[in-house]
């Protein structure tokens, strides 16, 4: 191909605001012969979560799978591109705290239910732990966490609580 | 005051609804915009809380006022209805995405695009038409008027058509529009979505900037917005620009990436200090070092600038330019060679003063930045220190989004899980003191082990100077290369062995880590100053050894220069005036530039020992471990010697004591901040590369965000200390007779009073005068200390007012928890009995209608008691949703 060849428009360029080609690059290199190299017609085409979870920048993430869900309209991991440049304008230093709180909240809500309840904190506490806690010390972290953080008393987090609290925790976006 | 209502579809269906309301059962137009925005305020506030679930209801809500509506025989009735329609539709669309609907979701995917584009565009002709309403609602007769306009919307607007109000209406929207272009970047939406938008609003905005212009100032108009858009194009690419920018950052982020923030932000403590040199390095070279090398008199046209004879053979050779000494210590590099001439060249510059003011320039200078870092940092980590959220807090935000690299992943997974094990024990609060007596014994004696060594190097530190001196008296060209370099190796040992002495004496105490780690940072930075002080008293008995010398010479030269003008008299039938090589004239020790080189030769020696140390300890350890694993007896990388970690705590009291080592003195060699620079910039670069290379992670990570203020804090001391002997030598010592800038005076300080009195108007030094007076500096000093003291004990109520805030805060808090439990618990109840109710009518109809087969309506009872106590996800339909919206409404109703 050649060097001058055009991926995306120049309308398209500039609707993203981005380091957008070299994302392009990273999203053709996870699978070449799935991703066309010529964006501007918009082609149809989506990227599974094992694919895309094998990126050096999630790789060593314990929550890499639930990342990629939360980003992915249908809700089981695969990307399209937009999706994907979505997932790294989150994830981004640039993005602002607070849609970083909200895609937070989607990360650790593994039950898509918009509430962090005690499965979803054991779970959180077990991928970040690596499950060398024993059951009574999660126990005792999630009941303790959720006490912190719950202002309405219903024993799970919802947004307003999350946010409440992440937003006031020293290493949240440091 | 439409900003709000652009944001999202939903929030402005809910707007036509409160319209709607509102049109009913008021008729006053402010009361109109008065109730319009509370209703806003206050569905904002609760949309925030609630994402989902105010949807549904809204939707439903909407619904309902359609059908309430519907009588009305209103032109706008049919608008309504339309959105309406479109709500529904919307509403529908949410549902899907929300993943309720399952059997739809497979045709909605389809057609999701269409939607999509059909949404936007609804929901800016709702925009228009929201507009618009509100505007009629403010002119109630004029309604059939703007809707029939509404109506043409498609068609091009012509402005002349339009009023200036509505023509400033358009104007509001069309800012509206590029606002939100400005913030869709932190919108939580779908990128396509987002893009939609964008593209919609583009075109709104271009389509309607255009039609705007066409009134008088039109011109204007246009060119205002063509340069706000080049004003925004131009700071975008200076961003970008700015951010390319920034030396060593992608250096740094890699390494970040790799071992996590703490070893990182050695790197941006590096790059800091760097930045900070670089300046120091600017006002000396172009202050001090170029105007002399420029304008001064040149190499060899008087004494102090030319090497003696006896130095002259051996002037050139490596090694003694290797010790700063030949013609590396007659150069700019060294106090000794400035003149004390008072204005040299032609542009007139004050030399001395110059000299003078850099030197003082510089140590305000780090002053000043150190302690407005510090006052920084202080801010940035003074509002988190609370501790109310421990676990969430530990459970949401330990994970450190930049690792990337296996060995650092399981780290910090280790330490995740040691901090959730700490925070669990301290939360049990089961200290049992396992034999106090015994932890006490060894502490006294593992502090006791600390001092002696401390004392020890000390000593040695002491008698290796002396011996130097002695060395020095005799001679250096006698001794080995060992002897002359004694105390510079001394130090640099100690400073390398002493640390892990440390570290092995700390094992005995048996510290919680975080305080054995700030036990062990003290002990390293009392033994690098104990190291520095023994090093600054040696060299005063060596300056006060000089300076006897120096009077010797002074008595030596009088008498040389009498009887040699008493020779050249009796000799001189010629009559040409006398003339004597500067190289040959008797000259003094210059004590200044003597302290000056051994400055620079301790920074060079600590530079060397720090690389050698990389090199040997890191890098061949590395390479050792690496190649021979597959043949040795036992398992290298695993075993004894394995990979070394990258020592942050170290590295940073290495830097900062380097530092302290610059500004001690930087006044006596002005050579001392560009070597600084250009040894920072090699370490950069080595330290970044043999990190990479050889270095594993740390598997005690501490936090780097709390420890920055701690290396200011020790920067500060370092500092303070560090001046103490400069302005000390400054202001006691008499500087030597016939070298320096400041020759011939009787202190160095003079050349203020000098400048003063040449260079001012009289009036200026007499005011001067009067002004240095006892009398009125005494009170100045007075007035000084009662304004700290004033301002210390303001901070300090300041501070215990923030206090009490934050107790009172929190007392609230709980008490707002404990309400909101209170409330949630009676909403409970209701809601129980509503339950009970419905399950009566249920059995009445159930019996009524036979028993339908209805086992799902009958389920809720026992299971809506697990939903309260338990709080697993409600997905029943209807009543749990219900719950939490009374839940809510009572704190919103409070509020208002």
């Amino acid at each position: 191909m050649g060097n001058k060849q055009t991926i995306f428009t120049d309308e398209q360029l500039d609707a993203y605001q981005v380091r957008h080609l070299q994302l392009h690059g990273r999203y053709h290199e996870l699978a070449p012969h799935l991703v066309p190299m010529d964006y501007t017609k918009d082609p149809d085409c989506k990227l599974p979560l094992a694919l895309i979870v094998n990126m050096p920048e999630l790789k060593e993430n314990p929550f890499r799978n639930r990342i990629v869900e939360s980003f992915s309209e249908d809700g089981m991991g695969n990307l399209s591109f937009n999706e994907f440049v979505d997932m790294f304008s989150v994830l981004s230093e640039m993005a602002p705290r607070e849609l970083k709180a909200i895609y937070a909240f989607k990360i650790y809500d593994f039950n898509v239910d918009n509430y962090l309840c005690k499965e979803d904190l054991e779970k959180t506490l077990n991928k970040l732990t690596k499950e060398e806690l024993t059951p009574e010390e999660v126990e005792l972290v999630c009941q303790k966490a959720i006490e912190e953080a719950d202002l309405d008393g219903d024993n799970k987090l919802s947004f307003a609580d999350f946010e409440n609290m992440i937003t006031r925790a020293p290493d949240f976006l440091r | 005051h439409h900003v709000k209502g652009y944001c999202n579809p939903e929030q402005t269906q809910h707007f036509v609804v409160t319209a709607g309301d509102e049109d009913e059962f008021s008729s006053h137009p402010e009361e109109h915009e008065r109730e319009r925005h509370r209703g806003k305020r206050r569905e904002g506030d609760r949309e925030k809380k609630k994402r989902g679930h105010g949807k549904r209801r809204k939707a439903s809500r909407s619904r309902e006022r359609e059908e309430e509506v519907q009588a009305r025989p209103d032109k706008r009735e049919r608008e309504r209805r339309r959105r309406a329609k479109s709500d529904r539709e919307t509403g529908g669309r949410q549902r899907d995405e929300e993943g309720k609907a399952k059997i739809k979701s497979g045709k909605v995917a389809k057609t999701k695009k269409n939607i999509t584009n059909e949404k936007t565009k609804k929901q800016e002709e709702e925009e228009e038409s929201e507009d618009r309403n509100a505007k009629g609602k403010k002119k109630h007769g004029n309604c059939p008027v703007y809707n029939g306009e509404e109506d043409n919307e498609e068609k091009e607007v012509r402005p002349e058509s339009l009023t200036p109000e509505e023509l400033e209406r358009l104007k509001e929207a069309v800012d509206d529009r590029k606002k939100l272009i400005q913030v869709l970047r932190g919108k939580p939406w779908p990128m396509k979505k987002k893009l939609v938008t964008l593209r919609e609003s583009q075109q709104f905005v271009e389509k309607y900037e255009g039609a705007l212009g066409k009134g008088k100032g039109r011109k204007l108009y246009v060119y205002k917005v063509m340069m706000t858009k080049k004003w925004m194009k131009f700071q975008r690419d200076f961003e970008n620009f700015r951010t390319a920018c920034i030396p060593w950052e992608m250096k740094i982020k890699e390494i970040e990436s790799h071992f996590g923030s703490s070893v990182a932000s050695y790197f941006i403590f590096l790059r800091w200090m760097y930045g900070i040199n670089m300046i120091l390095f600017g006002l000396t070279f172009g202050l001090v070092m170029v105007p002399e090398a420029l304008m001064g008199r040149p190499y060899g046209s008087i004494p102090r600038k030319t090497v003696p004879r006896a130095e002259e053979a051996s002037a050139m050779d490596f090694a003694v330019l290797w010790d700063f000494g030949g013609y590396a210590q007659y150069s700019v590099l060294f106090y000794g060679y400035y003149n004390n001439q008072r204005a040299i060249g032609w542009l007139k510059f004050r030399m001395p003063l110059s000299y003078f003011l850099v030197g003082v320039g510089t140590v305000a200078y780090s002053y000043m930045v150190v302690i407005r870092t510090m006052a920084r940092n202080a801010n940035e980590s003074g509002v988190g220190d609370d501790n109310s959220f421990n676990f969430s807090w530990k459970v949401f935000t330990s994970w450190d989004y930049l690792i990337g690299n296996p060995e650092t992943a399981d780290n910090k997974f280790a330490s995740i899980t040691t901090s959730f094990k700490e925070a669990i024990l301290e939360e049990q609060e089961s200290c049992k003191d396992d034999n106090i007596h015994l932890t006490r014994f060894l502490r006294v004696l593992a502090n006791f082990l600390v001092l002696c060594c401390l004392a020890g190097s000390g000593y040695l530190i002491y008698f290796v100077v002396r011996r130097s001196q002695k060395f020095a008296l005799d001679g250096l060209e006698n001794h080995t290369w060992w002897e002359r370099n004694e105390v510079n190796m001394v130090m640099s040992l100690l400073g390398m062995f002493c640390p892990m002495l440390f570290d092995v004496i700390s094992a005995l105490e048996n510290y919680h880590p975080r305080v054995a780690l700030q036990w062990q940072l003290g002990r390293i930075f009392a033994l690098f100053l104990g190291n520095l002080y023994t090093f600054i008293i040696a060299l005063m008995d060596e300056i006060n050894l000089k300076r006897e010398e120096e009077n010797i010479v002074k008595f030596n030269i009088t008498t040389w220069e009498a009887s040699f003008y008493n020779g050249t008299v009796s000799e001189n039938s010629t009559g040409l005036p006398f003339t004597v090589q500067p190289a040959d004239v008797p000259r003094g020790p210059c004590w200044e530039t003597m302290v000056g080189q051994e400055f620079v030769r301790l920074i060079i020696s600590d530079t060397m020992t720090t690389y050698i140390t990389l090199l040997i300890g890191d890098f061949l350890r590395a390479v050792f471990v690496r190649f021979l694993n597959h043949c040795w007896c036992w398992d290298l990388e695993a075993g004894f010697p394995s990979y070394s970690e990258f020592d942050v705590s170290g590295n940073v009291l290495g830097l900062i004591f380097n530092q302290g080592m610059i500004w001690m003195g930087a006044f006596y060699a002005p050579c001392l901040p560009a070597l600084n620079v250009l040894r920072l910039h090699v370490s950069m670069y080595l330290q970044c590369w043999a990190v990479m290379c050889c270095n594993v992670p740390q598997e005690r990570v501490f936090k780097a965000s709390g420890s920055n203020n701690f290396y200011m804090a020790m920067l500060l001391v370092i500092l303070f200390l560090s001046t103490l002997p400069a302005i000390y030598t400054i202001v006691t010592i008499p500087p030597s007779f016939d070298c320096g800038p400041f020759s011939g005076k009787k202190r160095m300080f003079d050349v203020i009073q000098e400048t003063l009195e040449s260079d001012f108007p009289a009036w200026f030094s007499k005011v001067f005068s009067y002004a240095s007076n006892p009398g009125l500096v005494l009170p100045f000093i007075l007035l000084m200390i009662l304004a700290i003291y004033y301002l210390q004990s303001t901070s300090k109520s300041y501070k215990e007012a923030n206090v009490e805030l934050k107790k009172k805060l929190q007392t609230q808090n709980e008490e707002n928890k404990k309400k909101n439990k209170r409330a949630a618990l009676k909403a409970q109840m209701d809601l129980e009995e509503a339950r009970k109710a419905a399950e009566q009518q249920q059995n009445n109809k159930a019996s009524l209608q036979d028993q339908e087969g209805e086992p799902f309506e009958f389920s809720p009872v026992p299971r809506t008691y697990h939903h309260g106590n338990h709080g697993t996800p409600g997905h029943l339909p209807g009543f749990p949703r219900q719950s939490e919206h009374r839940m809510y409404r009572v704190p919103s109703l409070q509020r208002h």
